[in-house]
């Protein structure tokens, strides 16, 4: 096998999984700009996603389209009740206490899941078939092309209600100055609702998505959620451009490394990319020097 | 308008401000001077519940607000210009003056808040010259104007404005006083200004409060503060000497 056509198939698998590390990242960044709390718990809306759209899909033979929409929703309730239930009632809460809980609350919702719907590991079919497409020499599944569109379309809708929505402006805010924000009307705990709200149901579009090609079980969070951390951390928890980026540069240099050097490490490479970028540039490789006068 | 009545407030172990008492008429300009620490800050947040009074009554309109959390006293009317101009400063001016009235957007009054951006636009013609630029980058006393512009956006009926002359140039100040002038004027909005430059203040204000270390030492009609000794002694600058051998 030639290497071009090779590395562009490493190259087409590793965005792909990279869009998907960036979704599971933005949850993260989404969440630590409004509350400060890095949720730990955020990998397992990701499986949620996924094991959920598979019961609904299997058990319940609802068809795809809506076991997919009940699925994001009834992960995203849960989400919401977790903030409600765990980090609105702290008195005085530490971003260390808050960070145990997420923890605790992430093993709770996978032991739960684990009674639920047992240890074995569950596959969604793909959304479009499974006739793979050649594109520049290398063997892409559809699946692949639909983790890249919906990728693109959760990104552009996360940009447009950020930047050109009031509620997302709001949000903006908070994240930047919380006591301004309340001076002006925001109410602050509305807007760790709604960031809790809005990362819950992407990362569970995430694992809805990527189920088709890895499968899903009640752990597949675990190592989702810590490689969404990684890309969080690589574009220096922005929830924007830089966790994307992030994302596929993450995914990325896995698919190459487990293609060219060995697929055992695959998950080092991750953890050493984060490594690095703790000890060299903990603010992100992609944050820019900030102009600002006081 | 606005009544406080034995207010207590603590930062953790600190009291912040002992039993004080004040009120505000409509329509007033009211200013409260002191030195560095004296609560004046504290006063502020406890009326717009950043720092709630532990004990005390607060009435604006007949209404006790002392226990409502900092949302419900915006929409009574209540806006709070922040010490050191607190803008969201990676967010564009527009944006700023946007979110100050954020309440009004869940109300869906977006017409009038257009009218309102264009009003904040006349009042100070720079803010709109810089509308799509950063917060951040805006001059100190731009930042100010923007501050104050996003607290109009909520349309007050009270407005609360903590140190709008610090670190700006002498006639920034005065800009950014005679804005305040004119919205009485034409608004009828009531004003509690704090400051550390007493002078202009009291010659700005109808009436004032002295605090000192928590406690509301002096009140009164701002010219005859202005004449206090005391007054002039500790915040006017003036020398003991060129009081005493006038």
């Amino acid at each position: 096998m030639d290497l071009l056509p090779q590395l562009t198939q490493y190259a087409f698998s590793g965005l792909s999984t990279g869009a998907i590390y960036a979704l599971i990242g933005l949850g993260f960044a989404i969440i630590y700009n409004s509350t400060g709390i890095i949720n730990f718990a955020q990998g397992e809306f990701v499986m949620l996603g996924g094991v959920l759209t598979h019961f609904f899909l299997m058990v319940l033979k609802f068809p795809l389209v809506v076991s997919m929409a009940v699925a994001i929703l009834v992960a995203t309730a849960i989400g919401v009740a977790f903030e409600r239930l765990t980090i609105r009632p702290l008195k005085r809460p530490t971003p260390l206490s808050m960070v145990i809980i997420t923890i605790g609350g992430s093993i709770f919702i996978r032991g739960v899941a684990m009674l639920i719907w047992g240890k074995d590991t569950h596959s969604l079919p793909p959304f479009s078939g499974n006739e793979p497409l050649v594109i520049a020499g290398a063997t892409v599944m559809p699946q692949h092309l639909w983790i890249f569109g919906l990728t693109l379309l959760v990104i552009a809708a996360n940009k447009y209600f950020f930047y050109y929505t009031i509620s997302g402006k709001a949000m903006r805010a908070c994240s930047y100055n919380r006591t301004a924000a309340s001076l002006v009307g925001i109410d602050v705990r509305r807007m760790v609702f709604l960031s809790f709200a809005i990362s819950s149901a992407m990362g569970a579009m995430a694992g809805i998505i990527i189920a088709p090609l890895t499968m899903t079980a009640y752990d597949v969070g675990v190592m989702l959620g810590l490689k969404g951390f990684c890309a969080a951390i690589i574009g220096g928890m922005s929830s924007g451009f830089g966790t994307v980026l992030g994302g596929l540069l993450l995914g990325l240099l896995e698919s190459l490394g487990a293609g060219l050097i060995s697929s055992g490490y695959k998950d080092a490479i991750a953890f050493i990319i984060l490594l690095l970028i703790l000890f060299i540039r903990p603010q992100g490789l992609f944050s820019k020097a900030q102009t600002e006068r006081v | 308008m606005l009544r406080l009545k034995n207010i207590n407030t603590y930062y953790g172990q600190v009291h912040a401000l002992r039993n004080v008492s004040l009120h505000l008429a409509k329509g007033e300009i009211v200013t409260l001077i002191g030195a560095n620490g004296a609560g004046k800050t504290s006063l502020l947040n406890t009326l717009s519940a950043i720092t709630p009074a532990r004990s005390g009554e607060i009435h604006f309109q007949g209404e006790g607000i002392g226990t409502l959390p900092p949302d419900r006293i915006v929409e009574l009317g209540i806006s709070h210009v922040p010490e050191g101009r607190q803008v969201f400063k990676p967010l564009s001016v527009e944006d700023n003056l946007e979110l100050g009235a954020y309440l009004r957007y869940r109300k869906k009054e977006k017409i009038a808040i257009r009218q309102d951006l264009e009003m904040i636009y006349e009042l100070f013609p720079r803010l709109r010259e810089r509308r799509k630029q950063m917060a951040g980058t805006l001059s100190g006393g731009e930042q100010q104007m923007l501050a104050i512009g996003r607290a109009l956006m909520a349309r007050p009926k009270l407005l609360l404005l903590d140190e709008p002359s610090m670190g700006l140039a002498p006639l920034v100040v005065q800009e950014i006083f005679r804005v305040i002038e004119n919205l009485r004027r034409e608004k009828g909005t009531t004003v509690l200004l704090v400051e550390q430059n007493a002078k202009a203040a009291l010659a700005l204000a109808d009436r004032g409060y002295v605090l000192e270390t928590g406690k509301m030492i002096l009140e009164g009609v701002a010219s005859e503060l202005l004449e206090n000794r005391e007054v002039q002694r500790a915040y006017l600058g003036k020398e003991k000497k060129e009081i005493w051998e006038r």
